[in-house]
């Protein structure tokens, strides 16, 4: 049998659109920061970790937590890529733009990182331990994109 | 404490970017086959049937059911398995357990992998949290990237020495028929390869593969009347540690550390890099075979590239790692672990044909999947 004849199916346009629940946790978060660009974090009880996004679980001591805490939006850069090739977003289901830069910023006062996008897509040009500074959305929706992105600040 | 359980026959299928002249039950008849055949079995003598890959690279659900033509498991007891990157060695565990468990003599795992369905970057998306990580996450590529930037920050590793990664693999994969990319490549090669994810460029990165592996285990009470060609299954460990991408300690890959601890104090060992005679890794990129032979305790942080440089890794080195090629020269996803599993037991078979390490007596396979789990499995030839 000759190679072009060898088919492929196409699943076609499809789409299957989800609704995921955020909860209580998620859900304080993404209002404070959709209504007063506030970012909140949550501190364990037993190991002292405040993580950012806050949940309900803290994994390693698996205890409940309860203490919310006020981060500012700054923060250090621990992490960082620039993406420069394009592939699939699964939820648009069009390519994603490249280049753009994908940083783990670590809020000031908080234990865990928190990836995000960077406004800096030059990679000579992004260092880790650079200070960095959440960009909000003028239109904000209570989505983790109500941050734009993180721009490089200089202190 | 379980029974004793040796792998007795392994199976793998002419891998290459899209088989398009399979679907995916003949590529898994495929693997099941030659796992058969290698044993000297027929598909009458399998009690169980465990199978897994990562379902959202075809979009097809529950393999276990629409595979039985392809498995095997018409009529038979079969269990899917699936734990992301680790679903092969995960398999394998789980193919190991069935056998000491004593409930079933003889076990046959399958892994398998259709990547040419699918982007294989959006579908690896799909497996992280859709709130807080999928909106900026780039898949693998991404992921291991970010944790390169942090080891090179940390311990002053360059992009050459990761390169001398792939040179290896590459070179090592010209003695396996099963590798899906048998080319040479200089450390030149892979700096000038396009950039995919600052500092990882394509030729750090594995391959994306269609292609299956069977691996079938016997219990005590069944292996040596099966073949006296064993790999006995000496220990296995896994570990898993976060949710969310963020939460990552930034200190390397601890699951891999902690893992490999655990299978060393079972059997004993006190110098892996002395004791163990042949390494197949799950290394998904250049960077992994520095910082994981950390983790495995090979050497010390930040010394994984004098040991690269040195050649003590190659063919012919004090510890061969990945004589197969490993996974940047071949990576069916689903089957990819159960591969390092497959190929650690033909060294210790004695049947690694023109990729055999000479002498082979204890060889460890390992599987790693993001959030940056891992699983760890050593084999042996001798039975204790």
């Amino acid at each position: 049998m000759e190679k072009k004849d060898l088919l492929t199916i196409s699943s076609g346009e499809q789409a299957q659109p989800f609704n995921w629940s955020v909860g209580r946790y998620g859900s304080k978060f993404l209002t404070e920061l959709r209504d007063h660009k506030k970012i909140l974090g949550i501190k364990c009880p037993s190991c002292g970790w405040v993580y950012v996004p806050p949940r309900r679980v803290c994994g390693k001591c698996f205890v409940e937590m309860s203490d919310w805490t006020e981060l500012s939006p700054k923060g250090t850069l621990m992490a960082f890529t620039v993406l420069m090739f394009s592939f699939v977003d699964p939820d648009s289901g069009k390519e994603r733009p490249v280049p753009y830069g994908y940083g783990y910023i670590r809020f000031d006062g908080a234990d865990s990182s928190f990836p995000h996008f960077l406004k800096e897509t030059d990679y000579k040009k992004i260092k880790i331990g650079a200070r960095v500074e959440a960009v909000f959305e003028e239109k904000r929706r209570g989505h983790l994109l109500d941050i734009k992105y993180f721009r490089i600040i200089q202190e | 404490m379980g029974k004793r359980v040796a792998i007795v026959g392994t199976g793998q299928t002419y891998h290459k970017s899209a088989r398009l002249d399979v679907n995916g039950i003949e590529l898994i008849n495929e693997a099941v086959t030659r796992a058969l055949e290698d044993a000297h079995l027929t598909i009458k003598d399998i009690d169980a049937i465990v199978i897994g890959n990562m379902d959202h690279f075809e979009g097809i659900n529950y393999v276990d059911t629409w595979s039985v033509d392809g498995s095997g498991g018409f009529m038979k007891p079969i269990l899917k398995v699936t734990t992301g990157g680790t679903t092969g060695t995960t398999v394998a565990m789980a193919g190991y357990y069935h056998a000491a468990s004593g409930l079933f003599d003889t076990v046959l795992a399958i892994g398998w992998e259709k990547n040419s369905e699918s982007d294989t970057t959006g579908a690896i998306i799909t497996a992280f949290d859709p709130i807080w990580d999928r909106p900026a996450f780039a898949g693998a590529v991404a992921g291991l990237a970010i944790e390169a930037s942090v080891y090179m920050h940390t311990y002053g590793v360059t992009e050459r020495d990761a390169a001398r990664v792939s040179v290896r693999d590459r070179k090592h994969a010209t003695n396996n028929p099963h590798a899906h990319l048998r080319g040479e490549i200089t450390i030149d090669d892979v700096l000038r390869s396009p950039m995919l994810s600052y500092p990882v460029k394509l030729l750090d990165m594995c391959p994306r593969t269609d292609g299956a592996c069977a691996v079938i285990f016997a219990s005590e009470d069944r292996a040596e009347k099966i073949t006296d060609k064993l790999a006995w299954v000496w220990a296995t460990a896994t570990r898993h540690n976060y949710v969310y991408l963020g939460d990552w300690d930034l200190q390397g890959l601890r699951t891999l550390e902690s893992a490999s601890k655990e299978v060393y104090q079972k059997v004993g060992i006190r110098e892996p890099l002395k004791e163990i005679d042949v390494m197949e890794l799950y290394l998904p990129y250049s960077f992994a075979g520095l910082s994981w032979i950390e983790a495995l305790g090979l050497c010390k942080k930040g010394e994984a590239p004098r040991l690269l440089w040195d050649g003590v890794t190659d063919m012919g080195g004090e510890l061969p790692i990945n004589p197969s090629g490993g996974v940047i020269s071949c990576n069916p996803i689903g089957a990819t672990g159960l591969i390092r599993v497959a190929e650690a037991s033909l060294q210790v078979r004695g049947k690694a044909d023109k990729r055999q390490v000479p002498d082979a007596r204890v060889a460890l396979a390992t599987g790693f999947g993001g959030c940056g789990w891992s699983d760890v499995m050593i084999l042996r030839k001798e039975k204790r």
